[in-house]
């Protein structure tokens, strides 16, 4: 039976990995289960500089979901490629390093400066909703999107996954213009904006007013989102949004993902990717599928 | 080690209005826990996906039981789904959690132990913990709970009472208890809302008395991953290479002077 698939050249024993921001660089998890049991782990967001991320509350629970503003705190690449690559290294797993910036610049440095390091692929985050500047900016107009594409292109060594927002009117513009500039592969869904109100205090339940939701809440927008992205450009698709189990995962696929993600289940249950990924294996033994390509796209 | 279980409810009991006491078998996680420590409880409906953080308000390693207590927040909150919860059900848990406090405290030193609110249940631990000398301030808005609790663990006159409208004890807070007693120490634990740890931080550096807070942030993971309950400290922090730590992870026990209460 054949679970494997190959994303960029880049071969994952399974598809299933762990959504950025959700996972850290996974140490906090390997407590739990070895990390080698997973096709990728996905970290979180690096940027060229330590980021404090946004005031506190960062998150709220929500119907079958969570919003988060965490703001994309992280340690900065330098002490990122002493620390946590070596531990990721440790483990039978890909490595893909999800990269946040507030420039075209500010990737195109972080990227150049993992050009050395035993990273397998790179996720460009042009799609967090929780920062001012870069992020969403980049991930919501084709123009720029294709052009960061093409920067970060030039001044990467491994390739390059762009991260899609699906906070658009037409996913399948934003793929295509990933696609034109260069990208290797496409991942999606990151977080939908959303707001809630605490209405006994009247105030934002997140300090930063807005936040991404996340969750199963959200599994039927990105299935639908990863579907449309699929059909509409040749290279892979790594499909996330609300995944908690093999079988959201096997939906993901079904609609054309070649590897899923794992974020906010990892929350409900930190087991939730390795169980995910031991799901999928059942499933096609129980179905008598000898290829997970047999059912990757096949609705 | 931090582990994973469906822990079984031997008993309930609602303390005084809102608060309930949950008495649960645990396999590993009650032998490892520490005072100060806390679980992650997780919602039986689905659609609450974030386990609740609950501190631990003690913990018997021998048997395996673990005693939460802890508020219900509202109406159809997860804490109000737990308060349901009878004798045999089953209970998914995760634990021990955090960095709890240092018990390993010189017999002559004077620990002063201060509760507020919902954060009294954890200092109870605290105070059976302690070998030393030990007074305890708790601090209710109205009618106490887990008085006689604590009455069992201290010496006669080291246990006092605030209650913000003069229900019992002291009518006031904490500090005016610390106050108006002339209560001193060689060191403070406490756990509370967070007006009560700032004052109660600002009369320890007052006093140079050494000060260890327990604190609270919202949290998803409760592991140290997702970021969320960080709390601003006033060094850059070796993990975050930040100006904050991780409540879950390097919390929630810190030195008073170490964060931004």
């Amino acid at each position: 039976m054949k679970t494997s698939v190959v994303i960029a050249g880049v071969e994952l024993k399974n598809p299933v990995m762990t959504a950025s921001g959700t996972f850290g660089s996974g140490e906090e998890f390997s407590g739990f289960y070895s990390l080698s049991e997973l096709g990728a782990v996905v970290t979180k967001g690096v940027a060229r500089e330590p980021w404090p991320g946004n005031p506190v509350p960062r998150i709220a629970e929500t119907r079958s979901g969570m919003l988060n503003a965490i703001g994309l705190q992280n340690p900065g690449i330098d002490l990122f490629c002493r620390r946590d690559i070596p531990f990721l290294r440790q483990f039978d797993t890909k490595i893909i390093v999800n990269v946040c910036g507030r420039t075209v610049e500010d990737y195109c440095e972080v990227v150049s400066r993992l050009a050395e390091e035993p990273v397998d692929l790179l996720e460009i985050n042009v799609s967090c909703p929780n920062v001012k500047e870069g992020g969403i900016a980049f991930g919501q107009d084709p123009r720029a999107l294709q052009n960061i594409t093409k920067e970060v292109k030039k001044a990467a060594a491994q390739p390059v996954i762009m991260k899609l927002s699906p906070n658009v009117t037409d996913i399948t513009v934003m793929a295509k213009a990933a696609e034109a500039g260069g990208a290797d592969a496409i991942s999606l869904i990151n977080t939908l904006t959303g707001m809630k109100i605490d209405i006994y205090r009247r105030c934002f339940a997140l300090a930063n007013r807005t936040g991404g939701l996340s969750g199963p809440a959200i599994k039927p927008v990105a299935v639908r989102m990863v579907y449309q992205a699929a059909h509409a450009v040749k290279i892979p698709v790594i499909g996330m949004g609300g995944i908690k189990d093999a079988e959201d995962a096997l939906e993901f696929l079904m609609a054309g993902a070649s590897a899923v993600a794992v974020g906010t289940a990892n929350f409900m249950d930190p087991f939730a990717a390795p169980k995910t990924a031991a799901g999928i294996r059942q499933f096609m033994e129980n179905q008598g599928i000898e290829d997970i390509h047999d059912i990757i796209g096949c609705v | 080690m931090k582990y994973v279980e469906d822990s079984r409810v031997i008993r309930q009991e609602q303390l005084s209005d809102g608060i309930f006491s949950l008495l649960l078998q645990t396999e590993k996680i009650a032998a490892e826990a520490a005072p100060g420590q806390f679980v992650l409880l997780w919602c039986s409906d689905g659609s609450r996906i974030l386990p609740r953080p609950i501190s631990i308000c003690s913990a018997s390693p021998a048997d395996g039981t673990l005693r939460l207590v802890y508020r219900v927040t509202g109406k159809e909150t997860g804490t109000e789904e737990f308060s349901r919860l009878q004798e045999g059900d089953s209970l998914r848990i995760e634990g021990p959690l955090g960095n709890g406090f240092d018990m390993d405290l010189p017999e002559e030193e004077h620990l002063l132990i201060v509760g507020g609110g919902i954060g009294i249940p954890p200092m109870l631990w605290v105070a059976e913990a302690a070998g030393c000398r030990k007074t305890v301030v708790l601090g209710y808005r109205s009618t106490p709970f887990m008085e006689e609790d604590f009455k069992e663990r201290t010496e006669e006159n080291d246990l006092w009472i605030a209650t913000e409208d003069g229900t019992c004890g002291t009518r006031g807070n904490v500090l005016d208890v610390i106050r108006g007693q002339g209560i001193s120490a060689d060191r403070i634990y406490a756990c509370g809302p967070k007006p009560m740890l700032h004052f109660l931080a600002a009369w320890a550096e007052e006093n140079g008395i050494p000060c260890f807070v327990s604190m609270e942030e919202r949290m998803a993971c409760g592991i140290g991953a997702c970021l969320a309950c960080v709390c601003g400290t006033k060094e850059t922090d070796s993990h975050t290479n930040v100006r904050n730590r991780r409540v879950c992870k390097e919390g929630p026990v810190f030195r008073s002077t170490e964060v931004e209460i």
